[in-house]
């Protein structure tokens, strides 16, 4: 579903991704971790054409994304970003409403308008429906811009840390739907995040990168290990297996 | 765990179980806007028919057609700072940002005393006034995507930065404009000052027909680009993930912005702050991010702060310059405000 060949992105003399391959199975979840500045995020959004690459190619569902109609893609792909632009006084259904955009072209119909509630469902947020973005709590925006995410109805949905903000039970709660979304659907699933645990308890597989490559990718099992994680983060971690949940803890 | 998950089921159950009866929001927001709207409209009507009737003498045939010319070009101008301000903020996602304030109206001053400058004015007083506009025109179109296009879309867009720039930018036009009639032949210079001569008062009436052919033409495209505008305004990485092509999109709305702009100086000539005042009028009044609201919105304020304004101070004051001066002076205040409340998004 996404196959990246020979991705690099150069900011001035850092190579902040250096000549990634990645290829990604239709339907499941996948979590990219790695520590700060590994170039998670900047893979993420080449390969949802936010950021030109300055060497490579990405297909995104046989797309060529940055040659591809960016509103063919839009029918295919849905990327959020960590921060957005929050426009005041713009409710949470005309937000969700939003991301009906590369089906309606602005026209919204009855079928456009159930897939619009459908999302503001899966995320509970129907007694929020006629709020005021600027008027919510972090955590309730973020889970309105997730079912804009959703309200697209695309095949491949890419998150970039959508858990910043959110208190532990939301951030479950967004995982769980995730899981959800690839499970029931058979939605391919990305996500960046940091917290290992969350990855770990939630994704199919987990590719790691660390100073612009995938420094390991595989099965959780696979690489949640402390010989693994240890290298990447640099740090002595403890992996226990804890009611059949791999579990990673830092050591102190 | 066990609540999280009861949560997301009671979530996913209400789909079902509740009778959605979603809120139209497909009008673009012109239902809840309504009384707004009427509001402005009537004030505006109100407006006209005073200036077109207080203080009348003589002949009304003679008097309507003299006013009415006036009145068409002063409700061009409103209209055409109202919405290149709009369009403007939305692309560059601020509020405090207009094309005057970037100095869009002196590069075009600017164009034009170049023109002069170089060609001769043998040569722009022998062509006709009309394609003499319609080349600034487009030279204008041409250098404001070149320039404000690379300015925008480089990426990191700090609104105070730009807000620097687009004064620099303002201030070396202007200079440089000034520097060349310094240094311009007597005899160009006279052409030149009748070129530039225009204000609130003495607008020129030998470009209305064309001004109200783009004005209309860029105002069809702009109505057009409405449900994308409300797309673009969610920011760049939201709008591309919905599909816009970012890019093509921008320098097609500053191409846009700069017609307007081009109408509105050649007619009355660089107004720095009714833009801001307006569009922050505008959206305080209305209720909705809409622009097919907010931009009609911003036209009317701009339209009753004109018509009315020319009507107070000329019939009712006996003022004959100070409409330009007044407009400056609240949208100075505006400004100020909101630097100081640094409203961004």
């Amino acid at each position: 579903m996404i196959e990246a060949a020979g991705i690099s992105k150069r900011y001035g003399r850092s190579l902040v991704v250096d000549d990634v391959d990645l290829e990604l199975p239709a339907s499941g979840l996948t979590a990219i971790i790695g520590p700060n500045g590994a170039g998670k995020s900047t893979l993420l959004s080449m390969i949802a054409r936010l950021l030109p690459m300055d060497a490579g190619q990405a297909r995104v569902a046989g797309l060529d994304v940055a040659k591809a109609p960016s509103d063919e893609l839009a029918r295919r792909l849905a990327i959020l970003r960590q921060e957005n632009v929050v426009v005041s006084r713009l409710t949470v259904r005309d937000l969700v409403g939003f991301g009906r955009f590369p089906h309606s072209r602005g026209r919204m119909s009855a079928a456009d308008r159930e897939k619009v509630e459908e999302a503001i469902g899966f995320l509970g947020l129907h007694e929020f429906a006629e709020r005021f973005l600027d008027e919510m709590s972090g955590g309730q925006r973020q889970r309105a811009f997730v079912a804009m995410a959703l309200a697209q109805d695309t095949d491949v949905i890419l998150l970039d840390e959508p858990l910043n903000n959110l208190d532990i039970r939301h951030a479950v709660e967004i995982m769980r739907l995730m899981r959800r979304a690839a499970d029931e659907r058979g939605k391919t699933v990305v996500v960046v995040i940091h917290d290992i645990n969350f990855a770990a308890a939630y994704a199919d597989r987990i590719v790691a990168m660390k100073n612009g490559r995938i420094a390991c990718q595989g099965p959780v099992r696979e690489v949640v290990t402390e010989p693994i994680i240890g290298e990447i983060f640099g740090l002595a971690v403890i992996v226990r297996e804890i009611d059949g949940q791999v579990t990673c803890l830092f050591q102190k | 765990m066990a609540e999280a998950s009861t949560l997301v089921d009671r979530a996913i159950g209400r789909v079902h179980d509740r009778n959605v009866q979603p809120t139209c929001t497909s009008d673009g927001g012109f239902a809840e806007n309504r009384t707004m709207l009427l509001a402005l409209t009537a004030l505006a009507l109100l407006a006209i028919g005073l200036f077109m009737t207080l203080g009348a003498r003589g002949s009304w045939a003679f008097v309507l057609s003299y006013r009415g010319t006036k009145l068409a070009a002063i409700v061009l101008v409103g209209h055409a700072i109202a919405v290149s301000t709009v369009l403007f903020q939305t692309i560059s996602a601020n509020r405090i940002l207009t094309p005057s304030i970037m100095g869009f109206d002196w590069l075009y001053r600017l164009l034009q005393t170049a023109l002069v400058f170089s060609a001769g004015a043998a040569f722009t007083v022998t062509i006709d006034s009309v394609l003499l506009f319609a080349v600034e025109t487009a030279i204008l179109v041409g250098f404001a995507c070149l320039l404000y296009g690379t300015l925008l879309s480089s990426h990191a867009r700090d609104i105070h930065r730009l807000l620097l720039i687009g004064f620099v930018l303002g201030v070396l036009f202007r200079s440089l404009a000034e520097l060349m009639q310094r240094l311009i032949d007597p005899n160009d210079f006279v052409v030149l000052q009748d070129l530039m001569f225009a204000s609130f008062n003495t607008v020129d009436v030998s470009l209305l027909g064309v001004a109200a052919l783009v004005i209309g033409a860029a105002t069809l495209a702009t109505a057009r680009l409405l449900p994308t505008l409300d797309v673009l305004a969610l920011g760049r990485d939201t709008a591309i993930s919905l599909g816009i092509a970012h890019r093509r999109t921008t320098l097609l709305v500053l191409a846009l912005c700069a017609l307007f702009v081009a109408v509105s100086t050649a007619l009355v000539g660089p107004v720095t702050f009714f833009g801001l005042l307006v569009a922050s009028l505008a959206r305080s009044l209305v209720g909705s991010r809409r622009h097919a609201v907010m931009l009609l919105a911003a036209s009317l304020c701009a339209v009753i702060a004109l018509v009315g304004g020319q009507t107070i101070l000329e019939r009712g004051l006996g003022y004959n310059s100070a409409l330009g001066m007044v407009v400056e002076f609240a949208g100075g205040i505006v400004f100020l405000a909101l630097l100081l409340k640094k409203g961004t998004a």
